[in-house]
C-alpha cells in the first residue's frame, strides 16, 4: 500500500443545535490510500455526508486527529484548509452545485481561479478536462442548457481539473435516472482507474457499492465495518448490514469504531442517541482490530 | 485569486442582476448627482454675487448707521444731507460722494402700475457705482438741487410701463406725485433672485419732499485708492460719530461685503451638500441591504466556491468588489447627471451654476468609499460562511 492520501483517527463531529449536542459521528477511524476505491453505505442519518465532508476538510472534526494530505487539519487556519481542499480533494454533489449563467468550461475552470492560474491556461485546462469526460463538445453550454447527467459530468470534470489525490463524491447519481446514473458510474470509475484518484463515493444502492473493492458501512456515526473484497460481490448478496460477514471480506486495520467506542450489544441494546438498535454483537469483526 | 478575476466575477454578478443593480445604484445615483447639482448651485451663486459685488465700482466704502453683522437689527438713520457735506470735506471731493434713500413705491403710467424700489439719490451715482444708460440721461446737480421731479428707470421698470412706448419725455406717478422719465438704465439682470432693473432713481431732494423727511438712509464713497480705503473709511466714521454721539456707524468695503456673502453662502452650500450626502448614505444604506439579499441568495454558489478552494478572504474581496462596483458605477453616473442637470439649470434658468472639480472628485470618492463602508458588513459575512452549512442552504 502508498501513502495515504487521508487519515482519520478516532475521528467525531458533533454539531450543537440550541444547547442540544448531536453526535453525527462518533469515533471514526480510517485511512484512504491513493487510487482506492471506497463505497460509503449507511442508512439515512448515518453520518455519511458529515464523513465526506471531513475527509475532505470542508469541515472540521471536534475531535481526533484527521490528516490530508500529509497536513494535520487542526494546525491548519481557514485560508490554508481552503488552500488543501484546492489542492488535494474534488468534490462532486448530489445536486451537482454548478454555478447558473456560467459555462460549462467555466464551471470547471472554477477551482484554477482560486490557484492563481491565468485565464488562458484555465480554459485549455477546463476544456481538456471536458473532454475526457465526453463533454468537448458542450464547453460553452450552460447548466439549464445541460441534461442531469451531462451537469454531473461538468461537476466531476471540475473536481478532477486540479488533479487531486482524492475525489469526494456524495451520492453522484442520486438525481440522476438509472441509466444516466450507470454512465456517470462508470466514468467515475474510469477516472479512478486511469488516473489514479482515490474514489470515495457515498451510495444508497448496495449493487453499486458491490462494485467498489472496499466498502464502507456507516451506522449511527461510526462505522460499523470496513472489508475489501477481492472480487465483487454478487447482486443478491448486497445487503451492506452484512458485508462484514461476506465470506470474502477481510477485516481492515484501520476500520471501524474506536476502542472508546463499543459498538454496541446485540440485544437491541440503543447508544446515547436512542437510535435503532445496530446489528452485530459485541464481538463484530468491525470492531477494533 | 487574483484582483483582476474579482471585478469580473463582480461585474458578472451586477449583470445577472441588472434590475436590482440599476435600482440599487438609483439611490446612489441621486445622491451624488444632488451633490454635485447643489454644490455646482451654491458655487455659481458665489461666484455670481462675487462679480456683481465687484461690478459695483472699485474701492467703494459703504456708510451705514449700525453696525454691519449679521443679525444686527437695522438703526434709524440720523444721516441728513449735512452729513454728507461734512462727508464730503473729509473725503476732498462730492464727486466720490453718493447718497441713498430708499423705499418702495408704486409707479403709475397710464392704465399700467409696477410695484418698485425708489431710490433718492445725487448726481454722483453713476460715478460712484458704475452704472451706465441705455437711453437718455442721468439726473444732474440741478435736478438735485431744484428738487426736480425727473426720474430714470431701471430696465424692468421701464419695459413693464411703457412696452410699447418710448419712456423718454413720458410721465410716471411716483406715490401720487408725476415725475417725468429722462433716462433709462442698462440692464443689470438678477442677483440671487433679486431683479436688480426694479428701480427709479430720482433726485434726493425730490425722494425726501416725497416721503417728507429730512434723512438719508446711507452713503456710499468711493475712495481714492485702495491702500488708504480702511483709513478714509475710520475717519469719516469719526466725523460722522461726532456729529452724531448717540449712533454708531460702520465703513464697510467690497471685500468686507464680499467676505460676509462668502460666509453666508458658503455655509448654505454646505448645508444644502449635507442634505444632498444624506440622501447619498440612504443609497448607501440601500446598497448594503441589496448586498446582504444577494449573499443570501447566493450562498449555495459561497460555499462552492469555497468547497474548490476559496479563501474566506477571496469571498470577502469578491462581495465587497461587488459593492463598490455598485456605487462607483452609481457614481459616475450621478455625476455626470448633476454636471448635465447643472449646466441646463445655468442655461435655461436665472440661477447660476458652476462645477468644481473638487465637488466631482468628493462626489466620487464619497460613493466608493460608501461602497466600502457599507459593503464590509455583507462581505464579512460571505467570507465567513460555513461551506457546509452554505452548500445545504436552498
Ligand atoms: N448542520 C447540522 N446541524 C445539526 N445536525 C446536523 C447537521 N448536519 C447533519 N446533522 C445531523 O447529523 C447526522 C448525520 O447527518 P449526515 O448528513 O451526515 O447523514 P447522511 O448519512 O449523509 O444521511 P443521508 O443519507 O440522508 O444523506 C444527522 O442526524 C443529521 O441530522
Ligand atoms: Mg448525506
Amino acid at each position: 500500500m502508498t501513502v495515504a492520501a487521508v487519515e482519520a483517527v478516532d475521528v467525531s463531529r458533533t454539531y450543537e443545535l440550541d444547547g442540544v449536542s448531536v453526535p453525527a459521528l462518533r469515533g471514526v477511524s480510517l485511512t484512504i490510500a491513493q487510487g482506492e476505491y471506497v463505497a460509503v453505505i449507511g442508512p439515512s442519518g448515518s453520518g455519511k455526508s458529515t464523513l465526506m465532508h471531513l475527509l475532505g476538510g470542508l469541515d472540521r472534526p471536534t475531535g481526533g486527529r484527521l490528516v490530508i494530505g500529509g497536513r494535520d487539519v487542526a494546525t491548519l487556519t481557514a485560508p490554508e484548509l481552503a488552500t488543501l481542499r484546492n489542492e488535494t480533494i474534488g468534490f462532486v454533489f448530489q445536486a451537482f452545485h454548478l454555478l447558473p449563467r456560467t459555462s460549462a468550461v467555466d464551471n470547471v475552470a472554477l477551482p484554477l481561479v482560486y490557484r492563481g492560474v491565468g485565464a488562458r491556461q484555465r480554459r485549455e485546462r477546463a476544456a481538456a478536462m471536458l473532454g475526457r469526460v465526453g463533454l468537448g463538445h458542450r464547453l460553452g453550454h450552460r447548466p439549464n442548457q445541460l441534461s442531469g447527467g451531462e451537469q454531473q459530468r461538468v461537476a466531476i470534470a471540475r473536481a478532477l481539473v486540479t488533479d487531486p489525490a482524492v475525489l469526494l463524491a456524495d451520492e453522484p447519481t442520486g438525481n440522476l435516472d438509472s441509466a444516466t446514473g450507470e454512465a456517470v458510474l462508470e466514468l467515475l470509475e474510469q477516472l479512478n482507474a486511469e488516473s489514479g484518484v482515490a474514489l470515495v463515493m457515498v451510495t444508497h444502492d448496495p449493487e453499486v457499492a458491490a462494485r467498489a473493492r472496499r466498502r464502507i458501512a456507516v451506522r449511527d456515526g461510526l462505522i460499523r465495518s470496513d472489508t475489501v473484497h477481492d472480487r465483487p460481490l454478487s447482486g443478491g448478496d448486497g445487503r451492506p448490514e452484512t458485508l462484514d460477514a461476506a465470506p470474502s471480506a477481510e477485516p481492515r486495520s484501520a476500520s471501524g469504531s474506536g476502542p472508546g467506542h463499543p459498538s454496541g450489544g446485540s440485544g437491541g441494546a440503543t447508544g446515547a442517541t436512542g437510535r435503532l438498535p445496530r446489528g452485530g454483537g459485541p464481538g463484530a469483526p468491525g470492531g477494533a482490530g | 485569486m487574483r484582483l483582476a478575476e474579482a471585478w469580473r466575477v463582480a461585474l458578472d454578478a451586477l449583470r445577472a442582476n441588472r434590475m436590482r443593480s440599476a435600482l440599487t445604484m438609483l439611490g446612489v445615483i441621486i445622491g451624488v448627482a444632488s451633490v454635485v447639482l447643489l454644490v455646482a448651485i451654491g458655487t455659481g451663486t458665489k461666484q455670481k454675487v462675487e462679480q456683481q459685488v465687484e461690478g459695483l465700482g472699485s474701492n467703494l466704502l459703504l456708510v451705514v448707521p449700525g453696525k454691519l453683522d449679521v443679525g444686527t437689527a437695522p438703526v434709524v438713520s440720523p444721516l441728513d444731507l449735512k452729513d454728507v457735506d461734512a462727508v464730503s470735506r473729509v473725503v476732498g471731493d462730492p464727486g466720490r460722494v453718493a447718497v441713498t434713500i430708499a423705499s418702495g413705491a408704486t409707479a403709475r403710467a397710464g392704465t399700467r402700475s409696477d410695484f418698485t424700489t425708489v431710490q433718492g439719490v445725487l448726481e454722483t451715482t453713476p460715478a460712484v457705482f458704475t452704472r451706465s444708460l441705455a437711453r437718455g440721461r442721468y439726473l444732474t446737480g440741478a435736478d438735485v438741487d431744484t428738487s426736480r421731479r425727473v426720474a430714470v428707470l431701471g430696465a424692468s421698470v421701464a419695459r413693464a410701463l411703457f412696452p410699447d412706448r418710448d419712456p423718454l419725455g413720458q410721465q410716471v406717478t411716483l406715490a401720487g406725485v408725476r415725475f417725468r422719465v429722462i433716462g433709462v438704465f442698462t440692464p443689470l439682470g438678477q442677483s440671487l433672485g433679486v431683479d436688480r432693473d426694479d428701480e427709479v432713481h430720482i433726485p434726493v431732494t425730490a425722494a425726501q419732499r416725497l416721503w417728507g423727511t429730512q434723512r438719508i438712509d446711507g452713503i456710499a464713497v468711493k475712495a481714492p485708492d485702495r491702500e488708504r480705503i480702511d483709513q478714509l473709511g475710520e475717519r469719516i466714521v469719526a466725523e460722522l460719530s461726532r456729529r452724531h454721539p448717540d449712533t454708531e456707524f460702520s465703513a464697510v468695503t467690497q471685500q468686507q461685503i464680499l467676505g460676509v456673502l462668502g460666509d453666508i453662502l458658503g455655509v448654505l452650500t454646505g448645508v444644502l451638500a449635507a442634505i444632498a450626502g444624506i440622501s447619498l448614505l440612504v443609497g448607501g444604506v440601500g446598497v448594503s441591504n441589496i448586498m446582504l439579499v444577494s449573499v443570501r441568495e447566493r450562498t449555495r454558489e459561497i460555499g462552492l466556491r469555497k468547497a474548490v478552494g476559496a479563501r474566506p478572504r477571496d469571498i470577502g474581496v469578491q462581495f465587497l468588489l461587488e459593492a463598490v462596483l455598485l456605487t462607483s458605477i452609481g457614481g459616475l453616473t450621478g455625476m455626470a447627471l448633476g454636471v448635465g442637470t447643472a449646466l441646463l439649470v445655468d442655461a435655461v434658468s436665472p440661477i447660476p451654476a458652476a462645477i468644481t472639480w473638487w465637488s466631482l472628485a468628493l462626489a466620487f470618492g464619497v460613493s466608493a468609499a460608501v461602497g466600502i463602508v457599507f459593503g464590509v458588513v455583507p462581505a464579512q459575512r460571505a467570507g465567513r460562511l460555513d461551506p457546509v452549512v452554505a452548500l445545504r442552504a436552498e
